[in-house]
């Protein structure tokens, strides 16, 4: 009897496997950051191209940066939900301008909103590439000392918002206290 | 005749394969072999937008940001191993087009071949098993029986 049960058995773990499988999302590339100083930048800014941003601005709270862009679609689907975090939670947003032209995303931020503290210009997506950055929206959180934390990708959903961000950041304004 | 109509699918197959090819004439090198190393790194590495493409044949923007970010580090004399690294450290090991061989990943390179060995094995168990059916002891009453049946067989032949 037992020898008929082999087979069932091996059949039943491979659909385990299959199951698990099919779950994962291939277009989910974890970012390899998590838990390391988040790389080094100095960006020109959006508002003003002869003041650059830094890295070292994002220290010293715990902050978002968001990739966006005014060509991006999705951008668009998130944007309230950073509106409310810049505005009620007091959180601040970094913005990376992924791609873009200056006309576009100005127009774009006097059209939808700005939520954020300071927006970097990325033209060419090279600041993007030494973040990981594969598309947009991205949103990375980062903590006090610089650390990346998480990195959300794709659009923020209010799901991702309460669920994810909003505990996260609550644990790390707590931790640094 | 017939040789020739194989012969349009094998050509239609070859064009469309290097259709999607990248047009290296974008880029400048100092020499073949440059040119060469370039070729075999757009290889290694995966467009992570349309992920079963490698830098070689995709023509998504983020593609294009790749194989120019590769070419500058290649004029910059970083070395193959520096540009990999380069990239790995940025996008994790799934930027690479083929999995590294890691003790993580030990189940995925070997593990077809281990269930190919096995299957093969437990198909040869099974094949000789058929061929020799198991012979049994016969049992004390079973052998009367059979001593009885042969005598009454030699009876009948004697008369």
């Amino acid at each position: 009897m037992a020898r008929y049960l082999i087979p069932l058995g091996l059949f039943v773990v491979l659909v385990g496997f299959l199951g698990v499988g099919l779950k994962l999302d291939p277009r989910q590339v974890p970012s390899p950051f998590v838990g390391k100083p988040m790389p080094a930048f100095e960006m020109a800014r959006l508002d003003d191209l002869n003041v650059s941003l830094s890295h070292e601005d994002l220290k010293g709270e715990v902050a978002l940066l968001n990739v966006w862009a005014s060509w991006c679609a999705s951008c668009r689907v998130e944007h309230e939900f950073l509106m409310t975090l810049a505005n009620d939670e007091k959180v601040p947003i970094y913005g990376l301008n992924y791609k873009d032209t200056m006309e576009d995303a100005t127009r774009w931020l006097e059209q939808f909103g700005d939520p954020y503290k300071a927006i970097g210009f990325d033209e060419d997506g090279r600041v993007g590439i030494d973040w990981g950055v594969y598309g947009a929206p991205e949103t990375f959180v980062i903590d006090r000392d610089g650390i990346i934390r998480y990195k959300h990708i794709g659009p923020l959903s209010q799901d991702d918002v309460d669920k994810k961000l909003l505990p996260l950041l609550a644990l790390l304004k707590a931790n640094n206290a | 005749m017939k040789i020739r109509l194989l012969l349009l699918p094998l050509l239609g197959v070859l064009w469309a394969t290097s259709a999607g090819a990248v047009a290296l004439s974008d880029y400048e090198f100092k020499d073949a072999a440059q040119v060469e190393r370039f070729r075999i790194l757009l290889k290694e590495l995966r467009c992570l937008v349309c992920q079963n493409q490698t830098l070689a044949n995709s023509d998504a923007p983020l593609a294009k940001d790749f194989r120019k970010e590769v070419h500058v580090m290649m004029q910059q004399g970083r070395s193959d191993r520096e540009i990999i690294d380069f990239m790995v450290e940025r996008y994790g090991d799934f930027v690479l087009y083929r999995p590294p061989v890691r003790t993580s990943t030990y189940l995925l390179w070997f593990g077809p071949f281990a269930l190919l060995i096995f299957g093969g094995f437990v198909l040869l168990r099974t094949v000789r098993a058929r061929g020799k059916p198991a012979a049994r002891a016969l049992s004390a009453a079973d052998r009367e029986r059979v001593r009885t049946a042969l005598d009454d067989l030699g009876d009948g032949e004697s008369r």
